[in-house]
């Protein structure tokens, strides 16, 4: 982004985003929040899709090993959320490792890797379901508190605080992936997405770089997961590790612009604002499944008609020279 | 000999599961599309029999024509007017345009027929036979003969008619297919309703011993997903192996661990095979 179109714009828009919570109502900021844990759950995502081309079905397995690893410390041995989500991280890349190491060993790609990331976050869904210590299939529950002020340093607080955090923690993960993708590991993940073979023959150890995509792609879908548990306070493994949270983790940066840094934040805003959007429309007309369909419906349409996302058309019309890698 | 009638009813249920995944491996197959809308469809159909069904008593199995007809007419128009269009697009892009019509079949349902589970009366429901001490439900033994004729059937079109042969020319070699004058997008179009005929036809034999909720169909998609990978994608045997190894192991889970964790079991079988052996247990080495 060097035109300085471009700059003005990001400036603009980094200080309106900043200055949000101060003039916008809590309901707004509160879908603020959904907009932010989606951009970042995709910018999360699309190291692994985006840059190495491996599509996981099934990030819901880590967005909830985070949740319930960082969660169930704080509630057996109260252990503070930062320490409990570094955990979280260290448990979802480590099944995220396995799973990997797994697939890459045995030569698993395209539809075949994409159904075992399905089959690994359903095995766990229905385990936990039955994992006691968790609270099984009736729930894990943080006990709520102190929702006026903010405490950083326990997860506790009004919604403003958690969308700096999540504000935050987007642009952390923009920066990574600006830095990852224009340095070597970048080109090789490119490299390997766009022809496997040919990435093996020049000496890049596709196995190695894969698995590095895999384990951070996990601890950073982790991080979310756990602050969601201190967001939401409640976890059921029905809800938490279901496939259509997998679904609309992945459906963000897909409709935003796979591949491009931007393509998730666009995606998020779109997807989210029209989730919300429809709710409040239909919530005056009481037939059940409206919403759906109609988010399906608007769904279905971006994919048909904008199969490279939304991001480099849009970033195309407003003249912001998108120099950005194209998938 | 209790756990030999469980054995019979997971083996009777899984040649219904076979046929229910016989029709995503048949599109996936030719048209090398994933159908992630397949649950959805079925589950449409089962609500258009109960319908039938609540209103004037049809029994399902009579329905089942019908309802075959129509998801065929369904799956036809769809691949016709849509998919076609999106074959040359990458996986992610053809997998969210199935799952965004999944969405569609699903709220369809729930806007028409309501969230509530529902099932459809029969005058046999408790009818049974015994044989030699076993003892087997009458609905499903009639469930699986039908599924039995419905993979015959199925069989017999792609091995004796015309259309059956290009469209299996179609997939041995799509570009052969073409040279040779063959309309392939219409065929793809007759595949993937005949895949949804299929789906919709093990519906209406579901329909003869379980409830039906909108909500269940991902679970029938994912259902399906695991049986045609148990078996090998695209194998025609493989589908209905898959069907009954899950129909089996589904039973004796249920019955000697928990009812609950019966998928789960299904879930690591398809880790298992996947890891060992990725093409499935019947298929073709990619």
């Amino acid at each position: 982004m060097s035109a300085p179109r471009a700059r003005i714009a990001l400036a603009l828009l980094v200080a309106a985003l900043l200055a949000l919570p101060l003039i916008a109502s809590n309901y707004i900021v509160s879908v603020m929040v959904l907009v932010l844990f989606a951009a970042y759950l995709g910018q999360a995502w699309n190291i692994m899709m985006g840059y190495v081309g491996l599509l996981s079905i099934g990030h819901a397995l880590y967005v909830g090993l985070g949740a319930y690893t960082a969660a169930a410390l704080f509630v057996h041995y109260g252990l503070p959320p930062w320490l409990g989500m570094v955990a979280g991280m260290a448990v979802a890349s480590l099944a995220g490792t396995v799973i990997g190491a797994l697939s890459f060993r045995f030569g698993l790609t395209g539809v075949y890797f994409a159904l075992l990331t399905i089959a690994f976050a359903e095995f766990t869904r229905i385990l936990f379901d039955h994992f006691g210590w968790v609270g099984a299939s009736s729930g894990l529950f943080l006990p709520v508190k102190n929702l006026t002020h903010a405490d950083f340093l326990n997860l506790r607080g009004p919604p403003a605080m958690f969308y700096y955090l999540m504000l935050a923690l987007v642009a952390a993960a923009l920066l990574l992936s600006r830095a990852l993708i224009r340095g070597r590991i970048g080109f090789y993940w490119q490299a390997i997405r766009e022809d496997q073979d040919a990435a093996e023959a020049l000496g890049i150890n596709s196995f190695r770089y894969k698995l590095a995509a895999v384990a951070l792609s996990a601890a950073m879908t982790a991080i979310a997961g756990a602050i969601q548990a201190f967001y939401y306070n409640n976890l059921y493994p029905s809800s938490v590790f279901a496939i259509g949270n997998s679904v609309e983790l992945m459906a963000a940066p897909i409709v935003g612009g796979l591949g491009t840094l931007g393509g998730p934040l666009v995606g998020a805003i779109l997807l989210t604002v029209l989730g919300e959007t429809l709710t409040s429309l239909t919530a005056g007309i009481h037939i059940d499944g409206l919403k759906q369909w109609s988010y399906g419906a608007v769904l279905l349409a971006i994919v048909v008609l904008r199969p490279g996302g939304i991001w480099p058309w849009l970033s195309e019309r407003l003249g912001l020279a998108a120099r950005e890698p194209k998938p | 000999m209790l756990v030999l009638n469980i054995l019979v009813a997971g083996l009777l249920t899984g040649a219904i599961y076979g046929l229910m995944a016989l029709g995503l491996s048949v599109i996936f197959g030719v048209i090398r599309v994933v159908n992630f809308a397949h649950g959805e469809m079925m589950v449409a159909g089962m609500y258009v029999a109960i319908e039938l069904n609540a209103r004037w008593g049809v029994d399902p199995l009579l329905a089942l024509p019908l309802v075959a007809a129509a998801l065929f007419a369904v799956g036809y128009l769809l691949q016709r007017g849509l998919i076609n269009r999106l074959i040359d697009r990458p996986q992610h892009s053809q997998f969210l345009v199935l799952l965004a019509i999944s969405i569609l079949f699903t709220s369809s349902t729930l806007m028409i027929f309501g969230p509530d589970a529902r099932n459809a009366q029969v005058g046999y429901a408790f009818d049974s036979y015994e044989l030699g001490g076993l003892l087997l439900d009458k609905v499903r033994v009639l469930a699986a003969g039908g599924a039995v004729v419905g993979v015959a059937a199925l069989w017999a079109f792609f091995t004796r008619t015309r259309t059956g042969k290009a469209i299996r020319a179609c997939a041995d070699n799509q570009l052969g297919a073409q040279v040779v004058g063959l309309d392939v997008k219409r065929l793809y179009a007759v595949t993937f309703g005949l895949g949804a005929a299929c789906v919709g036809a093990a519906g209406c034999l579901l329909l003869l011993f379980v409830d039906v909720q909108p909500y269940l169909a991902s679970d029938y998609t994912l259902l399906a997903f695991i049986i045609v990978i148990l078996g090998g994608l695209g194998s025609m045997p493989g589908a209905l192996l898959g069907g009954v190894l899950v129909g089996v192991s589904e039973a004796l889970a249920g019955f000697f661990i928990d009812p609950s964790l019966k998928s789960m079991f299904s879930f690591g079988l398809l880790i298992l095979v996947l890891l060992v052996r990725p093409q499935g247990l019947l298929g073709r080495p990619a």
